[in-house]
């Protein structure tokens, strides 16, 4: 045997040791007593470790004092991974810990190997607990809420208030040091506390949550972007229990709100539905079912006003669709599309470039009249951005009817009608612009334009826009051959 | 206007912000604060401080600048053409925000993102500007990404890149039509532009740092990008190519997939229907066995149905296997570590298991069921010592048998 007892008489074989640790994470005076226990060959059966405030009258009995290995007794080996593991598994809980870790350490003596068998139960359980200490430091690190108070010399201190499941506080202090170096904190929890006040660490004893201060007024802020950012239509409950369990949310500020927040998710996502357009039914496949729709069109708040829907006419086989910016006043009333003074310059237009109104089908990007009341007179309104981008829903479904192999836009709005943004007339007109549907996207100015002009401004504009419709005109021919 | 709060303020941009899937705060430089002025660390891991009900993690405080646009995208919530309330933080605010919620341990750091106002380069100026306070005034050493502009000026792309982490571009849509439909003031060239710019300095930036110990960081942490799932016609594998040719080209750290999701005040041109969710989910599967599995862009896009998009009942790997029977069964003992990787039901840590097991012992099917998470998921493609899956590679039923059960209901 190579030890001696040289505190006791005589040989203590058979006899129960029992060791009681300083605090229940001090690994590192397992790692002596056991280094000693091996070198004694004392086997595993015959000693009880026991952490303070565990069950030490179970082992009255045993015997507290050690054997001391000889000077000459050979060193205990163990492999690189088992310290790793076992530094993690002595914080664990689970009091048969510094047991198990004897056990291994024992078995490694005759089986340096024992490690890499995955199937051996002690194997797997210091694996397990390994891996419930390494989680429960990571949730300490992101879970941990500082709540700052005075600390009466007038700088700031910040306290949190943490419950693990493991005795991990004095392990991960260093963590919370590396990142909040220059600040004034503790940590406080029932398995004891850390202190920093930036240049030393203390600990302290186990503490309770009231010793921990129950507020901060950067809170609200952090709650309100926690509900901010969650969004109501990816409701995906189990996920976030599977990383943030219930058992932390009561140390968690932004945790309140949850049930809250998945309570009222679906009627949130229903609003943003229906803040949104996006309640319209199947793309109507005839011209006729346009028609019928669009006089119940109430997507935007032009439908809301006193007028009614002009859907646009000419042939459903047309090769050229021209679109215009929306109904004005006489078109409203007659229902047509392009009949007031816009319209007749327009006729009077593609006459004289040989365009054949009748083989041509005219529309507008918009279906409703949009105006302002102003005595007995409705004043045209431009329509907004949105409002046009709301009605393309309808110009796209007579587009995919009459599949046109040019359109030409009339104006801003029909050009965003068609491209959905804004351009300016002046830069891409006279360029065919190709879109997506295979078709061909010319776009001029609106006659209304040419109407408000007058002397050589005119001139210049009406030069330019019979040229564009003489392009057009060409391109068809060409296209149709 | 009524002047905003702070609190409406963050309430509004953060709402804005929440259409960014990312919020990773992993694979960075390590640093901390210790011999510092000021606060922040870095361990490598990222920390998610929190989780939202819809199961994403909350590591970043995520916010826009302001959510004021020049830009009229269809998707997104906060085009010039959308009636959203509009906020604007000024820099100091941000930078407020970042340290009082450090400091109290809520976040990792900042993922700051702005709509353009007056220009691309006076928006960057100011995000530029954040980081600068953060790094240079408040010695701040948590993590910084910073959406970039392709846009703007490279010159202030470059300094973005010496604050932050990680830098990132969004493309957005993966087919250059979906952007033109969608996206008509951005453009494909540019985004992809800047991509290719940003790569070049990072890679510059870890060439100079092996030969000077003390030449600058460049974006430690990489660059990434996002796209948006189901708001226009391009399927799961035109989705796929577009990934593997973006993490070839520009070296990305991830392509983050973001399922189109319903916004207040929407545009006429977007769907009618969100995706489902389990899409994106399958997507992330999918970029996961190109980056990780050793499956080639050609091979995961062979894993999708006849319309281009992969199933959603079961996952890419094993409609992948399911249509490729004839690489199966494989032998547990034998079979190198490309062939296990391959198998559906292993993952990367079960193989390394196997691996490791099987220079101690033969392994019999018992071992198998002790080293993988599901033996059964398993078993109709492996051969073990005891055990060789005779005719269900054959099976014609053998994809119901393997897809996840669906509920039946009760009589009531």
């Amino acid at each position: 045997m190579a030890c001696s007892q040289r505190d006791l008489q005589g040989s203590k074989l058979g006899t129960y040791y029992v060791v009681q640790l300083p605090e229940p994470d001090d690994f590192a005076f397992w790692r002596e007593r056991a280094r000693g226990l091996v070198q004694c060959d004392v086997p595993p059966d015959w000693v009880a470790w026991v952490e303070p405030g565990g069950s030490g009258n179970l082992f009255a009995h045993g015997e507290r004092r050690f054997p001391l290995p000889d000077a000459d007794a050979p060193s205990v080996r163990a492999s690189k991974r088992f310290l790793k593991l076992a530094r993690n598994a002595a914080l664990h809980s689970d009091p048969e810990r510094f047991a198990l870790l004897y056990r291994l350490l024992w078995r490694h003596q005759s089986n340096p190997r024992c490690m890499e068998d995955k199937a051996d139960p002690d194997v797997r359980r210091i694996e397990e607990l390994d891996k419930a200490v390494r989680r429960d430091s990571h949730k300490m690190h992101a879970f941990v809420r500082f709540r700052q108070v005075e600390d009466g010399e007038g700088g700031e201190h910040y306290v949190a208030w943490f419950e693990p499941d493991h005795h991990i506080v004095r392990a991960n202090a260093g963590f919370f040091m590396r990142r909040f170096a220059n600040m004034n904190w503790s940590i406080l929890s029932p398995r004891g506390c850390i202190h920093w006040d930036g240049q030393t660490m203390r600990e302290s004893g186990p503490a309770q949550r009231s010793d921990a201060p129950d507020g901060d007024p950067v809170e609200d802020l952090w709650k309100s972007y926690y509900a901010s950012i969650f969004n109501p239509a990816r409701l995906k409950v189990g996920a976030m229990l599977s990383e943030m369990p219930r058992k932390y949310w009561k140390n968690m500020p932004e945790a309140e709100l949850i049930s809250e927040l998945i309570a009222g998710a679906q009627a949130r996502e229903a609003g943003m539905v229906s803040a949104g357009t996006l309640e319209f039914e199947e793309r109507p496949e005839t011209l006729e079912a346009i028609d019928k729709a669009i006089h119940q069109c109430r997507k935007c708040p032009i439908g809301e006003l006193d007028n009614h829907a002009v859907m646009g006419e000419g042939p459903a086989d047309a090769a050229l669709m021209i679109v215009g910016e929306q109904p004005g006043d006489q078109e409203d009333q007659k229902g047509r599309p392009f009949v007031g003074p816009a319209g007749q310059l327009l006729d009077e237009y593609l006459e004289r470039a040989g365009i054949e109104r009748r083989e041509t089908y005219v529309t507008n990007t918009v279906k409703h009249f949009k105006y302002v009341q102003r005595g007995k007179r409705r004043i045209h309104q431009s329509p907004a951005a949105k409002e046009i981008d709301t009605c393309r829903w309808w110009i796209e479904a007579e587009r995919a009817i009459v599949k046109p192999r040019v359109i030409l836009a009339l104006g801003a709005s029909a050009a965003r009608g068609m491209l959905g943004k804004t351009v300016s007339i002046s830069k891409v007109r006279g360029e065919p612009i190709a879109i997506e549907d295979g078709s061909e996207l010319w776009v001029t100015a609106h006659p209304s334009y040419l109407l408000r002009l007058d002397g050589e401004a005119r001139d210049k504009q009406a030069a330019l826009f019979e040229a564009d419709l003489a392009a057009v005109k060409e391109r068809v021919a060409e296209l149709t051959g | 206007m009524t002047k905003l709060i702070l609190r409406d303020k963050l309430e509004i941009l953060a709402d804005a912000a929440k259409y960014d899937a990312s919020c990773a705060s992993s694979g960075t430089a390590k640093k901390n604060s210790l011999g510092g002025k000021g606060l922040g660390s870095t361990e490598g891991m990222g920390i998610c401080h929190a989780y939202a009900p819809d199961g994403r993690c909350i590591s970043l405080l995520k916010i826009l600048l302001t959510n004021h646009c020049i830009f009229d995208c269809h998707y997104c919530i906060n085009r010039k053409s959308s009636n959203v309330r509009r906020a604007r933080f000024t820099p100091q605010e941000i930078v407020d925000l970042t340290l009082n919620f450090y400091r109290r341990n809520y976040i990792e750091g900042l993922f700051l993102s702005s709509g353009i106002v007056k220009s691309s380069n006076h928006t960057m100026e100011q995000l530029v500007e954040v980081a600068r306070i953060l790094r240079e005034e408040h010695d701040f050493r948590g993590y910084i990404h910073l959406k970039t502009i392709p846009e703007a000026d490279p010159e202030l792309i470059h300094q973005a890149g010496l604050y932050a982490d990680r830098v990132s571009i969004n493309v957005e849509l993966p087919t250059t039509s979906g952007l033109t439909r969608l996206a008509p003031d951005k453009n494909e060239r540019q985004i992809e532009g800047a991509m290719g710019k940003t790569k070049a300095r990072i890679v510059e930036a870890k060439d100079e740092r092996k030969r000077f110990k003390h030449a600058p960081r460049f974006a430690p942490a990489g660059q990434s990008t996002q796209m948006i799932v189901g708001a226009d016609k391009a399927s799961d594998a035109d989705i796929m190519g577009k990934a593997s040719r973006l993490y070839g080209a520009f070296g990305l750290r991830r392509v983050y997939y973001s399922a189109f999701s319903p916004i207040p005040d929407a545009s006429a041109v977007l769907p009618l229907k969100r995706p489902p969710l389990m899409r994106e989910h399958r997507l992330y599967q999918s970029d996961w066995l190109m980056r990780f599995y050793g499956f080639a862009p050609k091979e995961v896009q062979q894993a999708t149905e006849a319309d281009g998009n992969l199933p959603l009942d079961i996952d890419p790997k094993l409609a992948w296997a399911l249509k490729f029977r004839e690489s199966f069964p494989v032998d547990v003992n034998r079979a190198s570590k490309e062939q296990l990787l391959r198998v559906p039901g292993l993952g990367a840590t079960s193989v390394a298991r196997i691996l490791a097991a099987r220079r101690h012992r033969t392994l019999r099917l018992d071992d198998v069921a002790r080293l993988t998470q599901s033996i059964s998921k398993v078993r109709p493609f492996l051969v073990t010592l005891d055990w060789r899956p005779t005719t269900l590679t054959d099976r014609a039923d053998l994809r119901a048998l393997l897809a996840p059960k669906s509920e039946q209901l009760e009589l009531f």
